[in-house]
């Protein structure tokens, strides 16, 4: 497990290094996602080994939200005086993206012929 | 042991739990076992979001106490410092699901595409016809993508960061509670489908929400989060300046 946690600290570490040497427009995470991927295509056994590590930090991936989420305590003012507006972009705005990213995906899956 | 001696006592102790991590990563664990107790005694109902009510009871107790948003941060960062690994941690699935991702490419890059497009310019465009401006208005751009990524784009255009960072929780709760309703109104059955718009236009916290209800789904929800944070960083600024 712990050799598991070494290898996610590494991809990331090596992730934000990458980043921030090349001015790239990624978060570092995300690089760091890519190059596990490249590790997992090259080694499959590494994958069936962390898959158990890996599952119960995404079970739980929920938790790792809320420190940032409580930081909304400093903006109350702010929500209270533009709240109104805020709240109904937010609302709209994510259920515009849902809906069409979904419509789009299924369109395109039915046009390409990609079956689940 | 007489009054005064027992509230110095108290004092002593409160300064020290209020000097040391301990207490607000202690708080932050008990209160997301809560929630998710609650979560599980609904049978995962998606209005009783984990998040949701983990923030609402912290975010409570600070209030109360009036501990500052800094102080519970020196101990609530541990669990934050973990949302890196998680991302990383991600490429798991997304190789389990390989066979099915490549047979999906077409579909994931239109949909991303679609789905980044009408989450930036929609927000932008609604909060501006209810008078939204400035600063304000510019932090909401960035809040369908993932919160490090969101904090960066919204420096660079001239949002508040910290603000940028309520928003993203806050369109993140939103998508992962209607999520469900709203694909089930509209007869979206295909799990792939779902996830990745999910991912597009909830981040994280709608990819945590995607695998609770089914792996298929969480794995292209991060797909979408992981492509959208690149294409939001990218498309942002041109976007605003078209709009606005």
């Amino acid at each position: 497990m712990i050799a598991h946690i070494a290898i996610l600290l590494s991809a990331q570490l090596i992730g934000e290094v990458t980043v921030r040497s090349l001015g790239l427009p990624i978060p570092g995470p995300v690089l760091g996602m890519g190059l596990l991927l490249i590790l997992l295509i090259a080694r499959p056994k590494i994958a069936t080994d962390m898959a158990p590590t890996t599952s119960g930090l995404l079970s739980h991936l929920s938790l790792l939200f809320v420190p940032a989420g409580v930081g909304i305590i400093t903006h109350l003012d702010r929500i209270a005086t533009s709240g109104f507006g805020l709240t109904a972009a937010l609302i709209f705005s994510t259920w515009a993206a849902l809906i069409v990213g979904a419509w789009t995906f299924i369109g395109l899956a039915r046009l390409t012929g990609s079956r689940p | 042991m007489n009054t005064a001696d027992t509230t110095t006592d108290l004092a002593e102790i409160w300064s020290y739990l209020s000097s040391e991590p301990l207490l607000w990563l202690t708080a932050t664990l008990v209160a997301y076992l809560i929630s998710d107790a609650i979560a599980r005694a609904t049978n995962r109902s998606p209005i009783a979001n984990p998040v949701l009510i983990a923030m609402l009871l912290l975010g409570g107790v600070l209030l109360l106490t009036d501990t500052p948003y800094q102080t519970y941060f020196t101990g609530a960062q541990f669990v934050h410092f973990l949302l890196g690994p998680a991302t990383v941690a991600l490429a798991v699935p997304l190789y389990q699901n390989r066979a099915h991702i490549r047979k999906s490419l077409i579909p994931m890059f239109g949909a991303l595409l679609a789905g980044s497009l009408t989450a930036i310019a929609s927000a932008l465009l609604i909060a501006k016809s209810m008078g939204v401006s400035g600063a304000e208005l510019l932090s909401l751009a960035p809040k369908s993508t993932t919160a490090p990524v969101a904090i960066g784009i919204s420096e660079q255009i001239g949002g508040l960061p910290t603000l940028t960072a309520a928003l993203v929780i806050l369109t993140g709760i939103i998508g992962a509670i209607t999520v469900t309703p709203l694909m089930n109104a509209m007869g979206i059955t295909d799990w792939r489908a779902r996830g990745f718009a999910l991912g597009v236009a909830a981040h994280g916290i709608g990819t945590a929400r995607a695998f609770q209800v089914n792996q298929t789904a969480g794995a292209f929800s991060g797909i979408g989060m992981g492509l959208n944070a690149l294409l939001t960083a990218l498309i942002t600024p041109y976007v605003i300046s078209i709009l606005l």
